[in-house]
């Protein structure tokens, strides 16, 4: 287990590698620098700014310097656009947000999706199955955007209930919380309704059933832990989701996290920022998903890996 | 006499043989109410998509400005002036403007789909086949593209190549078709790959080869028809993801480029007049929400109707 653990997590490495390779490629193969503005800076200006940031030598050893920058001291090099601010300090600044949104979207549609998904289950071709799918359906067919805007229209700005944006106090952390949970409460659901109605059909069921198990018991003992094993598979491609999926949401809701610098850096060529962006979420997806699989070998005893 | 009720009798029996499973498919999925719904809102979507420009009230970016200044310089409200669902700020015929939309929204349904077929189907098919160091290569590149979180990529790519005549093409969206594609192949290669892996195995294929049918007659004649379920599933189930991401482009100002809109780039327009007229977000988000939906039934109700074994999986 230890061994395959150590192997996973080293295999981040080469793939982190070639993530930033393809970023790099793509960043200098066409045409255009950061200092490219409505009017052109005077050639001998634009030198002097390539030659202090290293941008007059060869595209792979300014590559080369740039990881060696990362794997030496964690230094993720300056941000062509913000003179006078590092990559470093610039990520430091919007990730706390970022993250409290990801996180709490995440505890948001494991809380609603599980119930949701055992209620449907339960109640199977009855009305808090048809309740659940509608929520299901409604959630997967409304990107975050898109709901992100109508909870604006319905909570802002027809109920005033909700600020719009901002992000200084909780109030105005429910709205986006839910815009980006909207999707993973929907597929949580789905799974969960899908293992529950397969796990009842077990024989075992059948068996607690017939010993004389309370109804309550062989659910809450018997189906719904059994049942949740496959649905922490999805986790993993959800937290994924969350982490990339936030930055659109930063955006309609003006939260100072780190999304909305994505965008912007790829316009203006600030290769640092968003390179430095680009391995982060890697890191992130590659990660989590290992996490994941890690909690499903912990929480199934029957898989091993090797 | 006999070779009357023979020939009678193979007609009556190969049709049925040969169409079988599939015609048994089509039953259970015109059982299903929620796929037909898909199926009818999806062919719907599409007629609507080709006959757009005749069925459009007026031109997409035709301006009514003397609607707009009767308004007092607002968007005009739906059902004034012939407008169903209204204008934009611009005078632009709303209604008009979706259904050139939804052209844009079709269109990447299939060619997506389109260049993921073609790019799984072959390098999932060599690695499933041939194994050894092909598989290899597959599941390598496999790690790094689902590494790629997958949206960055697009926009990456889509902003990168802007400027090029790459990404000029098409009114910007050859570029963004292509990029969705380029993310979304991996999952049907693997599936083709694991599809072909179960299949020689089957003794059908062993008896095949065993009687010396060449590979490739194989691979056309019982591999493909056989492991087509799971894929025809999973070129369904990946429309909506198409679709969706195009829209998500749009709305930030990547892809298809003024005075064509794309739902995605509606969307984003109306967002700015959200307090007063709020008609201009939510007809270009409904659209999004109804084309996701129909084509989730439509996914759903194919992967029931297809492979009953999987029936309630994901």
């Amino acid at each position: 287990m230890a061994t395959y653990l150590l192997r996973r997590f080293l295999w981040i490495i080469p793939v982190l590698f070639v993530v930033s390779l393809i970023t790099f490629a793509l960043m200098h193969a066409v045409p255009g620098g950061p200092w490219d503005n409505e009017k052109r800076l005077p050639q001998a200006t634009e030198d002097r700014l390539n030659a202090k940031y290293g941008l007059d030598k060869p595209v792979a050893v300014q590559y080369v310097s740039w990881v060696g920058g990362i794997v030496t001291r964690f230094d993720f090099g300056p941000s062509y656009r913000y003179v006078d601010r590092t990559v470093n300090d610039i990520i430091g600044d919007g990730l706390p947000a970022t993250i409290q949104l990801g996180l709490m979207a995440f505890a948001v549609a494991v809380l609603l999706g599980i119930p949701l998904g055992i209620f449907a289950a339960l109640g199977h071709n009855k009305w808090p199955d048809y309740i659940s799918t509608a929520i299901s359906i409604v959630g997967i067919a409304t990107p975050s955007f898109v709901l992100g805007i109508l909870l604006i229209v319905i909570f802002s700005v027809n109920l005033r209930w909700l600020p719009t944006n901002g992000w200084d106090e909780p109030k105005q952390w429910v709205l986006p919380t839910i815009a980006l949970a909207g999707f993973p409460i929907s597929q949580i659901a789905r799974y969960t309704r899908a293992s529950m109605l397969e796990v009842t059909r077990r024989d075992y069921i059948r068996t607690a059933h017939s010993k004389g198990v309370t109804n309550t018991s062989v659910v809450t003992r018997h189906m719904i832990r059994n049942a949740l094993i496959p649905v922490v598979t999805i986790l993993g491609p959800i937290l994924a989701f969350l982490v990339t999926g936030s930055f659109i949401i930063e955006r309609i809701f003006s939260i100072p996290g780190m999304g909305r610098f994505y965008i912007q850096s790829i316009a203006q060529r600030d290769y640092g920022l968003l390179m430095a962006m680009t391995l982060i979420y890697a890191f992130a997806v590659a990660f989590l998903n290992l996490v994941v699989d890690v909690l499903y070998a912990y929480i199934d005893p029957r898989i091993r890996y090797s | 006499m006999a070779t009357n009720t023979a020939a009678a009798t193979s007609a009556s029996v190969r049709p049925r043989a040969a169409m079988g499973p599939w015609r048994e498919a089509l039953g259970r999925l015109l059982r299903n109410r929620l796929a037909v719904i898909g199926l009818i809102l999806v062919i719907l979507a599409f007629v609507t998509a080709i006959l757009g420009p005749i069925l459009a009230p007026f031109p997409y970016e035709a301006q009514d400005l003397k609607g707009v200044l009767a308004n007092g310089g607002r968007p005009v409200p739906p059902g004034v002036g012939g407008h169903l669902l209204g204008t934009d700020v611009l005078g632009r015929d709303l209604f008009s403007r979706l259904l050139d939309g939804a052209q844009i929204s079709m269109t990447v349904a299939i060619v997506v789909q389109v260049v993921v077929l073609l790019i799984g189907v072959p390098i999932g098919a060599l690695a499933g086949w041939f194994g050894g160091r092909w598989d290899t290569y597959l599941m390598r590149l496999t790690d790094v593209i689902y590494a790629f979180p997958d949206l960055l990529f697009i926009i990456l790519l889509s902003v990168a190549f802007r400027q090029t005549f790459f990404g000029q093409a098409l009114n910007g969206l050859f570029l963004v078709f292509f990029a969705i594609g380029l993310t979304s192949w991996v999952t049907v290669a693997r599936l083709v790959r694991g599809q072909i892996l179960s299949l020689r195995e089957t003794e059908f294929v062993e008896a095949a080869r065993a009687i010396g049918v060449p590979d490739r007659r194989i691979i056309l004649r019982h591999l493909i028809p056989n492991g087509l379920g799971p894929i025809i599933v999973a070129v369904t189930l990946g429309i909506p993801g198409a679709i969706l991401s195009e829209a998500t482009l749009a709305y930030i100002g990547v892809g298809v480029q003024p005075p064509r809109a794309s739902w995605g780039s509606l969307v984003a327009e109306g967002q700015k007049y959200i307090r007063g007229d709020s008609h201009l977000v939510i007809f270009p988000a409904v659209a999004i929400a109804l084309a996701l939906i129909s084509f989730t039934f439509l996914g759903d109700g194919l992967r029931d109707a297809l492979d009953p074994k999987l029936k309630g999986k994901q």
